[in-house]
């Protein structure tokens, strides 16, 4: 699967990508690796159902909201752009990347697009306000997975 | 953790005791015994244990001494004072009995002193903290003790080579490495001691804690595989040998752990049918946990790993299984018992040291120690920060190395292990000694002593004394998910994927095995954090006197900005109207005299309706069971109401953040709008808007309430409690009331005017006339309220009248309070009724509470900013803020809200 995976990834497309979320060449044919392994109609994108075939993912409370996000607004597909480009959010920062790229756009996984994104994650019906529905919704679900782990923390 | 140390077993203080008596208490006991059997002196029947308590109790005393100045004990750490102590009280045993009678046996340490320490680290090790730095923490343990063994051993031999270190010192290259297994290793008992009084942050706190509890394993391995070789001497090592020491250091280590999971696991199982023996639970967890130490220790594994494990494995089940009180007493015993062996062991280090006979003084060998182990610690630290950092997400910085180099403090193990050493096979033994002495001193007084300043200095990041709050709990387990389910989508199998699974494993498998069937239930509601939360809440109330009554004291956190907004936006006009009654809350406190506060109190009580005397205790007696008495049962339910109170208070607080946030302005105006405000910005404000608002709150109410019930049915199944349910249903109507003052926090509550006559009213119009009650129900109000409410109403008030009167005065508040501003808010009302019952309970609970402990006041302000806007309105209106109904009305809000 590795070697199909760099094979088809272009790599005018893989400099674009390394240049827009910030990973690093390996991560990117790496992540290829599985992207299309996800990928079961190989057509280069991912549906929901793709995603819904992670056995992991599946039992996971908040599955559901973690494969929206990996969805535009209305596309029922994400290439592998879009797959990257979500997957940037979770990069950790690094200290070099905050003094550079003052002027440039905002690095993807800089701290105020990720609260963007968790933000995204509560906000269901996509109103850009957490209503306390959709804040009791998460964490009924959470904690209906998570009952007996808080105690767990102390 | 030694085999060598079961012979030693015995009471080594008491071995020697007849010297030391004398200055203990002169006269008391060493007389012989007289002739006649009428009065006999049997000394040497209880000469061990009474030496045992009689040096717990020195070393008690000497505690409560040095606490007695702040500002020692704020500058000197604990543990430096018992050593100088303990070398105070060796050098007094040395002058009087010309020779050193005591010192610290390896044997008890091994086997008493230090299982207790051990165990309560790791039974209340922060378990999440813990894993979540495992990778740093086995990184120095492993690493870290290992390389610092061998450089120092090393390191010693060069210098013996060059010379430095005396000809007398007649130790070879194995000797040397024996010696630097035994001094590397950072002691679990002087980390704990200095840092628990340094407050660095949690993550430094834990990598240097969790290295020297988990550090045990290696030094043991080092130790005894060094100590074979030079009993075998270097010459009969064979490379198997070497093998097998590689080899053992798994075996102790991971069989340890093993055995120190496996008796967690025991516990759990067997607190889940303790359900009748109730009194016994705190001794099951001692016991078996000290048996999982013994048990190591008797397969020569890892004791402080398997007791560590034991702890921090089954405190989850058992804290779910064993009763409250259970809890308290399990909690108590081991930080006494910590505590307690602590103490004796520092103090005991000290009179050791004294005792010259034992060892001989070189400075070279000493001086290349101290140089050694703190230069080689600091290297060390550096290099596998290093390393580690490249894989850290959040890095270790330099001050975080500094500290951690520098917080590497050898202690009491590392002196019992010298001590153990035979001095037939290890001739240089009498220099190892003298030298470990001086290094747990140096370690112990002077790192102990300038730790602190360091740590100020250097401006360590502290850790901030404060617990989670819920809302952090759960969105910390939100983000938890999250980031498995990235994992998972990314398919890489990191931290979060395999916490993910074992929760996974945990709650299908571990929890139902190990976990009462009870407790499983009520521990999965998140009911049962809010409970702990409350009480602790209402603890540190209680505890402040309760006349701390500044509403941030007892209430939400949003209190504060609340009482700003209230300020800047309450009109003026409102100012004035409210002006005539218009007392300050503060001034009525201090001012009323001690008789009317009573009355108030006994009234808050009466009113609440609480304590009807429904029960009736049985007396019993029995050796094993306690029996709750009226007072704690009182207390009980005084807790879970309050909890409840802070709970729907909390909610609200939460969701009104969300909405400020959202939409501070408009509520703003809509609240002015009701409030019937005369004001310009209410009127351009937008109509349809206000509606949308309204809307949503209703729907937030109806998700509040299924909360609500959950938390409701766990709460009855605690123990049900009818009056409490009566209080629900009064409470509801006043709910919803409550409940709109709660969505519209921002707006504007005028808290000048709502607290003045609350203030006023709350202790006064009763007092004066209870009977009247029944007045203030008006025609005009029956009117208005909603039909469900006027059902859920009478209801109340039936079973109101049970009680005795105080239930009446409840009720015409309850009524009168539709009055006016419900005109916007009244078609909603029914609906969120219905959908909503729980509220109840907080009524009475507040009630009852403030005049529990006296500090009704408290609560009552925070009540009352609640009400503001009810309040505001009203007074508005009427303009009659001073007046009996408004009182009322406020009592009412003040009910519903909170």
């Amino acid at each position: 699967m590795g070697s199909r995976a760099s094979t088809l990834l272009r790599d005018e497309e893989l400099e674009e990508i390394k240049k827009e979320t910030g990973f690093s060449h390996s991560q990117i044919t790496c992540l290829y690796s599985r992207f299309t392994s996800l990928d079961k109609g190989e057509n280069g994108t991912l549906s929901r159902e793709d995603f819904q075939r992670i056995p992991e993912l599946a039992i996971n409370p908040l599955g559901d909201r973690i494969i929206n996000a990996f969805f535009p607004e209305g596309e029922d597909q994400v290439n592998f752009r879009g797959f990257m480009r979500t997957l940037a959010h979770f990069r950790p920062i690094e200290d070099n990347e905050k003094s550079k790229d003052v002027n440039g756009p905002e690095p993807l996984n800089s701290r105020s697009n990720k609260l963007h994104f968790a933000f995204r994650l509560y906000d269901l019906d996509k109103d850009d306000k957490i209503s306390r529905d959709e804040l009791l919704q998460v964490l009924e679900k959470v904690d209906v997975e998570q009952k007996m782990s808080i105690q767990f923390l102390h | 953790m030694l085999r060598a140390a079961l012979p030693l077993l015995g009471l080594p203080l008491a071995a020697a005791g007849a010297a030391e008596e004398p200055t203990q208490e002169p006269g008391s006991w060493g007389e012989p015994p007289p002739g006649l059997a009428l009065f006999r002196w049997q000394w040497h029947e209880v000469e061990a244990p009474y030496l045992v308590a009689l040096w717990i109790l020195v070393a008690s005393l000497a505690k409560i001494v040095f606490h007695l100045s702040r500002k020692v004990t704020s500058l000197v750490p604990e543990s430096c004072l018992l050593i100088l102590l303990g070398l105070v009280l060796g050098g007094i045993v040395l002058a009087v009995a010309k020779k050193a009678e005591y010192q610290l046996e390896p044997g008890t340490f091994f086997l008493f002193l230090l299982p207790p320490i051990v165990l309560d680290s790791g039974y209340f090790m922060p378990s999440r903290l813990f894993f979540d730095n495992l990778g740093a923490i086995l990184t120095y343990a492993v690493v870290g003790t290992l390389w610092n063994a061998f450089t120092t051993g090393a390191a010693l031999w060069g210098l013996q080579q060059a010379g430095l270190v005396a000809p007398r010192v007649q130790a070879g290259l194995l000797d040397f490495l024996l010696f630097g297994s035994l001094i590397s290793a950072v002691d679990p008992v002087a980390v704990l001691a200095v840092f628990e009084e340094v407050h660095v942050n949690e993550t430094l706190f834990i990598i240097v804690f969790g290295e020297s509890l988990l550090n045990d394993a290696v030094t043991v391995v080092l130790y005894k595989v060094c100590n074979s070789f030079v009993e075998m001497g270097s010459a009969n090592v064979q490379v198997t040998d070497y093998l097998k020491g590689v080899a053992s250091l798994f075996v102790v280590s991971l069989g340890g752990a093993a055995v120190g999971l496996v008796f967690a696991f025991l516990l759990a199982l067997t607190t889940r049918f303790t359900k009748r023996v109730r009194i016994i639970e705190p001794l099951l967890v001692f016991l078996l946990a000290y048996a999982a130490y013994l048990t190591a220790e008797m397969a020569s594994l890892s004791a402080i790993l398997a007791v560590t494990m034991c702890g921090l494995g089954c405190k989850k089940y058992v804290e779910a299984n064993i009763s409250h009180k259970s809890r308290t007493a399990v909690k108590y015993t081991m930080k006494t018992l910590a505590s307690c062996a602590e103490t004796v062991i520092f103090m005991l280090l000290g009179i050791s040291a004294v005792d010259s006979s034992k060892w001989a003084w070189d400075s070279g060998l000493v001086l290349g120690t101290l140089f050694f182990i703190l230069f080689f610690r600091a290297l060390g630290v550096v290099l596998q920060t290093w390393m580690l950092n490249q894989f850290r997400l959040v890095p270790l910085d330099k001050i975080d190395q500094v500290v951690m180099s520098y917080g590497g403090l050898r202690g009491a193990v590392a002196f019992a292990l010298v001590i153990l050493l035979d001095r037939t096979k290890v001739p240089a033994k009498d220099y190892f000694v003298a030298t470990t002495i001086v290094v747990v001193f140096f370690t112990v007084i002077v790192q102990g002593l300038t730790i602190k300043p360091l740590v100020k200095w250097l401006k360590v990041k502290r850790s901030e004394h404060h617990k989670p709050t819920l809302n952090q709990e759960l969105h910390e387990h939100t983000f938890d998910h999250i980031l498995a389910a990235v994992e998972d989508v990314v398919g890489h199998h990191g931290y979060h994927y395999w916490r993910d699974r074992w929760e996974q494993f945990d709650k299908k498998y571990l929890s139902q095995l190990l976990m009462r069937r009870s407790a499983y239930r009520i521990r999965d509601q998140i009911w049962d954090v809010y409970y702990r939360l409350n009480i602790r809440d209402a603890i540190s109330f209680v505890d402040q006197g309760g006349h701390v009554l500044s509403s941030t004291g007892l209430t939400l956190p949003s209190m504060p900005s609340r009482n700003s907004v209230a300020e800047t936006s309450v009109t003026n006009l409102l100012r004035e109207s409210g002006s005539g009654a218009c007392l300050d809350l503060q001034v009525i406190d201090t001012v009323r005299s001690g008789r009317d506060r009573e009355d108030a109190v006994m009234h808050h009580l009466l009113c609440g309706g609480l304590y009807k005397p429904r029960r009736r205790y049985k007396a019993s007696c029995s050796r094993h069971f306690i029996s709750e008495d009226a007072q704690e049962r009182q207390d009980k339910e005084i807790f879970q109401q309050n909890m409840k109170r802070r709970l729907e208070s909390f909610k609200s607080t939460k969701h009104n953040i969300c909405f400020t946030k959202n939409k501070p302005r408009t509520r703003k105006a809509s609240r002015k709008k009701k409030d019937g405000v005369a004001n310009a910005e209410a009127t351009n404000g937008k109509p349809p808007r206000d509606l949308g608002f309204q809307d949503t709150a209703a729907v937030i109410l109806t998700v509040e309430s299924e909360e609500e019930e959950e938390s409701d049915s766990s709460e009855t199944e605690k123990e049900d409690d009818e009056g409490i349910i009566f209080v629900a249903r009064a409470t509801s109507e006043v709910l919803q009331e409550g409940k709109f003052s709660g969505s519209l926090e921002i707006c504007p509550s005028p808290r000048i005017i709502p607290p003045s006559p609350t203030c006023a009213e709350k202790e006064l119009p009763w007092k004066s006339g209870q009977g009247d009650l029944a007045v203030y129900v008006s025609s005009e109000t029956t009117k208005i309220v909603p039909v469900d409410m006027q059902t859920g109403w009478n209801q109340s008030i039936s079973s109101l009248e049970s009680l005795a009167s105080p239930p009446c005065t409840q009720a015409p508040t309850l009524t009168r309070l539709p009055p006016h501003p419900l005109g916007t808010e009244e078609p909603q009302a029914p609906l969120d009724l219905s959908s909503d019952p729980r509220p109840s309970f907080a009524f009475p609970p507040s009630l009852a509470k403030a005049g529990r402990s006296r500090s009704e006041s408290s609560a009552d302000i925070s009540q009352q900013q609640e009400l503001q806007p009810l309040m505001g309105h009203k007074n508005h209106t009427h303009l009659s803020p001073g007046t009996a109904n408004s009182h009322w009305c406020i009592q009412f809000n003040r009910g519903g809200r909170l």
